[in-house]
Protein backbone atom coordinates (compact mmCIF):
# COMPACT_ATOMS: atom_id res chain seq x y z
CA UNK A 1 0.00 0.00 0.00
CA UNK A 2 2.85 2.63 1.12
CA UNK A 3 4.24 1.91 -2.30
CA UNK A 4 1.16 2.19 -4.27
CA UNK A 5 0.71 5.88 -2.33
CA UNK A 6 4.00 7.14 -3.46
CA UNK A 7 3.90 5.67 -7.07
CA UNK A 8 0.84 7.36 -7.76
CA UNK A 9 2.30 10.52 -6.36
CA UNK A 10 5.15 10.15 -8.05
CA UNK A 11 2.61 9.45 -11.24
CA UNK A 12 1.72 12.99 -10.85
CA UNK A 13 3.87 15.28 -9.41
CA UNK A 14 6.37 14.50 -12.62
CA UNK A 15 4.39 16.03 -14.99
CA UNK A 16 3.17 18.45 -12.95
CA UNK A 17 6.87 19.77 -13.35
CA UNK A 18 6.79 19.27 -17.06
CA UNK A 19 4.08 21.28 -17.30
CA UNK A 20 4.73 23.61 -14.72
CA UNK A 21 8.53 24.61 -16.24
CA UNK A 22 6.59 24.60 -20.15
CA UNK A 23 4.00 27.04 -19.13
CA UNK A 24 7.01 29.43 -17.15
CA UNK A 25 9.07 29.59 -19.77
CA UNK A 26 6.24 30.20 -22.19
CA UNK A 27 6.61 33.24 -19.46
CA UNK A 28 9.54 34.32 -19.27
CA UNK A 29 11.94 32.39 -22.08
CA UNK A 30 14.79 30.64 -21.37
CA UNK A 31 17.19 32.64 -19.89
CA UNK A 32 17.32 31.61 -16.44
CA UNK A 33 15.96 28.72 -15.17
CA UNK A 34 12.77 30.04 -13.57
CA UNK A 35 10.74 26.81 -14.17
CA UNK A 36 13.01 23.96 -12.33
CA UNK A 37 13.27 27.24 -9.52
CA UNK A 38 9.71 27.35 -9.34
CA UNK A 39 8.78 23.61 -8.95
CA UNK A 40 11.50 23.22 -6.47
CA UNK A 41 10.52 26.02 -4.27
CA UNK A 42 6.42 25.12 -4.19
CA UNK A 43 7.82 21.49 -3.85
CA UNK A 44 9.86 22.53 -0.49
CA UNK A 45 6.60 24.86 0.71
CA UNK A 46 4.14 22.09 -0.03
CA UNK A 47 6.48 19.25 1.54
CA UNK A 48 7.66 22.12 4.40
CA UNK A 49 3.49 21.79 5.42
CA UNK A 50 3.30 17.75 5.04
CA UNK A 51 6.33 17.11 7.27
CA UNK A 52 4.98 19.45 10.06
CA UNK A 53 0.93 18.06 10.24
CA UNK A 54 -0.02 15.56 7.81
CA UNK A 55 -0.46 11.92 8.53
CA UNK A 56 1.68 9.61 7.24
CA UNK A 57 -0.57 8.23 4.36
CA UNK A 58 -0.51 11.12 3.39
CA UNK A 59 3.01 12.05 3.39
CA UNK A 60 3.56 8.95 1.52
CA UNK A 61 1.22 10.47 -1.49
CA UNK A 62 1.89 14.01 -1.71
CA UNK A 63 5.34 14.01 -0.04
CA UNK A 64 7.79 11.36 -1.02
CA UNK A 65 5.81 10.99 -4.32
CA UNK A 66 4.25 13.68 -5.49
CA UNK A 67 6.62 16.63 -3.86
CA UNK A 68 9.87 14.39 -4.40
CA UNK A 69 8.84 13.98 -8.29
CA UNK A 70 7.45 17.51 -8.60
CA UNK A 71 10.80 18.34 -7.12
CA UNK A 72 14.63 17.64 -9.01
CA UNK A 73 18.08 18.05 -8.13
CA UNK A 74 19.78 16.25 -11.47
CA UNK A 75 17.74 19.20 -13.84
CA UNK A 76 18.57 22.08 -11.07
CA UNK A 77 22.24 21.00 -11.02
CA UNK A 78 22.89 20.20 -14.69
CA UNK A 79 21.13 23.83 -15.27
CA UNK A 80 23.84 25.46 -12.87
CA UNK A 81 26.35 23.99 -15.08
CA UNK A 82 25.13 24.85 -18.70
CA UNK A 83 24.75 28.74 -16.99
CA UNK A 84 28.52 28.36 -15.88
CA UNK A 85 29.56 26.86 -18.98
CA UNK A 86 27.71 28.86 -20.79
CA UNK A 87 29.84 32.43 -19.32
CA UNK A 88 26.60 33.17 -17.34
CA UNK A 89 28.84 32.75 -13.66
CA UNK A 90 26.66 35.21 -12.18
CA UNK A 91 23.88 33.59 -13.03
CA UNK A 92 24.81 29.56 -12.15
CA UNK A 93 25.31 31.65 -8.39
CA UNK A 94 22.11 33.48 -8.65
CA UNK A 95 20.57 30.27 -9.76
CA UNK A 96 21.99 28.08 -6.43
CA UNK A 97 21.77 30.97 -4.08
CA UNK A 98 17.87 31.08 -4.61
CA UNK A 99 17.54 27.89 -5.05
CA UNK A 100 18.77 27.08 -1.49
CA UNK A 101 17.65 30.21 -0.16
CA UNK A 102 13.81 30.37 -1.66
CA UNK A 103 13.84 26.50 -1.00
CA UNK A 104 14.56 26.98 3.05
CA UNK A 105 12.49 29.41 3.48
CA UNK A 106 9.84 27.94 2.04
CA UNK A 107 10.17 25.03 4.05
CA UNK A 108 9.59 26.94 6.72
CA UNK A 109 6.64 29.03 5.21
CA UNK A 110 5.31 26.08 4.21
CA UNK A 111 5.99 24.09 7.98
CA UNK A 112 4.39 27.61 9.86
CA UNK A 113 1.47 27.63 7.69
CA UNK A 114 0.66 24.54 8.45
CA UNK A 115 1.05 24.56 12.21
CA UNK A 116 -1.49 27.81 12.07
CA UNK A 117 -4.21 26.07 10.13
CA UNK A 118 -4.25 22.51 11.43
CA UNK A 119 -1.60 22.72 14.42
CA UNK B 1 7.83 38.69 -24.17
CA UNK B 2 8.05 35.55 -26.48
CA UNK B 3 5.51 34.44 -28.53
CA UNK B 4 3.23 31.68 -26.11
CA UNK B 5 3.32 28.18 -27.07
CA UNK B 6 0.44 26.23 -26.06
CA UNK B 7 1.30 24.86 -22.86
CA UNK B 8 -0.95 21.70 -23.02
CA UNK B 9 -1.87 20.87 -26.60
CA UNK B 10 -0.14 17.65 -28.15
CA UNK B 11 1.70 16.55 -25.28
CA UNK B 12 0.10 14.05 -24.30
CA UNK B 13 2.62 11.47 -25.15
CA UNK B 14 5.11 13.23 -23.75
CA UNK B 15 3.35 13.60 -20.66
CA UNK B 16 2.44 10.00 -20.00
CA UNK B 17 6.18 9.54 -20.95
CA UNK B 18 7.23 11.75 -18.01
CA UNK B 19 4.88 9.96 -15.59
CA UNK B 20 5.72 6.58 -16.35
CA UNK B 21 9.36 7.19 -15.80
CA UNK B 22 8.49 9.50 -12.87
CA UNK B 23 6.75 6.41 -11.06
CA UNK B 24 9.81 4.47 -11.65
CA UNK B 25 12.90 6.63 -10.88
CA UNK B 26 10.43 8.12 -7.64
CA UNK B 27 10.01 3.71 -7.05
CA UNK B 28 14.03 3.28 -7.08
CA UNK B 29 14.42 7.01 -4.56
CA UNK B 30 11.59 5.56 -1.77
CA UNK B 31 13.13 1.70 -2.24
CA UNK B 32 16.84 3.75 -1.26
CA UNK B 33 15.56 5.01 1.07
CA UNK B 34 13.79 1.73 2.66
CA UNK B 35 16.40 -0.03 1.91
CA UNK B 36 18.84 2.94 3.88
CA UNK B 37 16.80 4.78 6.45
CA UNK B 38 17.95 7.79 7.84
CA UNK B 39 16.96 8.40 11.55
CA UNK B 40 15.84 11.60 12.80
CA UNK B 41 18.92 13.49 13.72
CA UNK B 42 21.54 11.12 11.59
CA UNK B 43 23.22 12.64 8.27
CA UNK B 44 21.00 11.60 5.29
CA UNK B 45 23.72 9.96 3.13
CA UNK B 46 20.72 8.57 1.44
CA UNK B 47 19.07 11.29 -0.04
CA UNK B 48 22.64 12.76 -0.89
CA UNK B 49 23.98 9.67 -2.67
CA UNK B 50 20.71 9.40 -4.68
CA UNK B 51 20.79 13.03 -6.01
CA UNK B 52 24.65 12.36 -6.53
CA UNK B 53 24.09 9.34 -8.26
CA UNK B 54 21.00 11.32 -10.52
CA UNK B 55 22.78 14.12 -11.18
CA UNK B 56 26.19 11.90 -12.63
CA UNK B 57 23.29 9.92 -14.40
CA UNK B 58 21.76 13.43 -15.87
CA UNK B 59 25.53 14.41 -17.27
CA UNK B 60 25.98 11.33 -19.22
CA UNK B 61 22.65 10.88 -20.26
CA UNK B 62 21.94 14.63 -21.57
CA UNK B 63 25.13 14.82 -23.18
CA UNK B 64 24.92 11.68 -25.20
CA UNK B 65 20.91 12.83 -26.13
CA UNK B 66 22.13 16.59 -27.61
CA UNK B 67 25.53 15.87 -28.53
CA UNK B 68 25.71 12.44 -29.81
CA UNK B 69 25.39 12.01 -33.50
CA UNK B 70 22.48 9.80 -33.45
CA UNK B 71 19.02 12.00 -33.20
CA UNK B 72 16.75 10.09 -30.23
CA UNK B 73 13.45 9.20 -30.08
CA UNK B 74 11.26 12.27 -29.31
CA UNK B 75 10.01 10.44 -26.30
CA UNK B 76 13.61 9.31 -24.96
CA UNK B 77 14.51 12.70 -23.29
CA UNK B 78 11.14 13.52 -21.63
CA UNK B 79 11.55 9.50 -20.43
CA UNK B 80 14.81 9.46 -18.74
CA UNK B 81 15.65 12.93 -17.71
CA UNK B 82 12.62 14.47 -17.33
CA UNK B 83 10.72 11.58 -16.06
CA UNK B 84 13.23 8.84 -14.29
CA UNK B 85 16.11 11.15 -13.27
CA UNK B 86 13.79 13.98 -12.46
CA UNK B 87 11.66 11.80 -10.43
CA UNK B 88 14.95 10.03 -8.76
CA UNK B 89 16.38 13.30 -7.91
CA UNK B 90 14.80 15.80 -4.93
CA UNK B 91 14.93 19.07 -4.01
CA UNK B 92 12.44 19.09 -1.55
CA UNK B 93 13.44 16.29 0.50
CA UNK B 94 16.61 17.82 0.77
CA UNK B 95 15.51 21.21 1.91
CA UNK B 96 13.28 19.48 4.57
CA UNK B 97 16.48 16.86 5.31
CA UNK B 98 18.31 20.36 6.30
CA UNK B 99 15.61 22.02 8.28
CA UNK B 100 15.28 18.74 10.56
CA UNK B 101 18.65 18.53 11.57
CA UNK B 102 19.04 22.58 12.12
CA UNK B 103 15.79 21.94 14.08
CA UNK B 104 17.41 18.71 15.94
CA UNK B 105 19.66 21.85 17.47
CA UNK B 106 22.73 20.79 14.57
CA UNK B 107 23.51 23.78 12.72
CA UNK B 108 26.86 22.52 11.61
CA UNK B 109 25.46 18.89 10.19
CA UNK B 110 22.31 20.93 8.60
CA UNK B 111 25.06 23.25 6.83
CA UNK B 112 27.67 20.31 5.98
CA UNK B 113 24.86 18.14 4.54
CA UNK B 114 23.19 21.31 2.53
CA UNK B 115 26.40 22.19 1.39
CA UNK B 116 28.07 19.08 0.83
CA UNK B 117 25.23 17.70 -1.68
CA UNK B 118 25.18 20.97 -3.84
CA UNK B 119 29.34 20.09 -4.13
CA UNK B 120 28.95 16.97 -4.94
CA UNK B 121 25.57 17.13 -7.35
CA UNK B 122 27.70 20.00 -9.28
CA UNK B 123 31.12 17.66 -8.97
CA UNK B 124 28.88 15.03 -10.58
CA UNK B 125 27.37 16.50 -13.08
CA UNK B 126 30.27 18.40 -14.24
CA UNK B 127 32.49 15.46 -14.35
CA UNK B 128 30.27 12.79 -15.94
CA UNK B 129 29.46 15.72 -18.91
CA UNK B 130 32.96 15.70 -19.26
CA UNK B 131 33.90 12.53 -19.16
CA UNK B 132 30.88 12.15 -21.75
CA UNK B 133 31.83 14.60 -23.90
CA UNK B 134 35.63 13.56 -24.02
CA UNK B 135 34.07 9.85 -25.04
CA UNK B 136 32.39 11.46 -27.80
CA UNK B 137 35.09 13.39 -29.06
CA UNK B 138 37.43 10.71 -29.12
CA UNK B 139 34.95 8.42 -31.08
CA UNK B 140 33.69 10.90 -33.82
CA UNK B 141 37.50 11.32 -34.49
CA UNK B 142 38.67 7.62 -34.42
CA UNK B 143 35.21 7.46 -36.52
CA UNK B 144 36.98 10.07 -38.85
CA UNK B 145 40.12 8.92 -39.24
CA UNK B 146 39.20 5.32 -40.56
CA UNK B 147 37.67 7.50 -42.69
CA UNK B 148 36.61 7.51 -46.37
CA UNK B 149 33.49 9.39 -45.37
CA UNK B 150 31.91 6.85 -43.46
CA UNK B 151 31.93 6.64 -40.12
CA UNK B 152 31.93 3.37 -38.11
CA UNK B 153 29.79 3.64 -35.00
CA UNK B 154 30.13 1.95 -31.82
CA UNK B 155 28.30 -1.06 -32.96
CA UNK B 156 30.20 -1.57 -36.16
CA UNK B 157 27.62 -0.51 -38.05
CA UNK B 158 28.84 1.90 -40.99
CA UNK B 159 26.82 5.34 -40.58
CA UNK B 160 27.04 7.69 -44.08
CA UNK B 161 27.88 11.07 -43.55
Amino acid sequence: MNWLLVLVGAAVGAPLRYLTDRAVHARVGFGFPWGTLTVNVGGCALLGLLTAVAPPDVRLLLGTGLCGALSTYSTFSFETLKLAQNGSRGAALGNVALSLGAGLAAVYAGAGVGRAIWG
Amino acid sequence: MTTREPVLRGQGRVVAAVSAGGVLGAGARYGAGLLWPTAGDAFPWTTLGVNALGCAAIGVVLVVLTEGRRTPHPLLRPFLVTGILGGFTTFSTYAVDGQRLFDHGLPGRALLYLGGTLLAALAAVWAAASATRAVLLARSERARAAGGGVAGGADGRGVAE
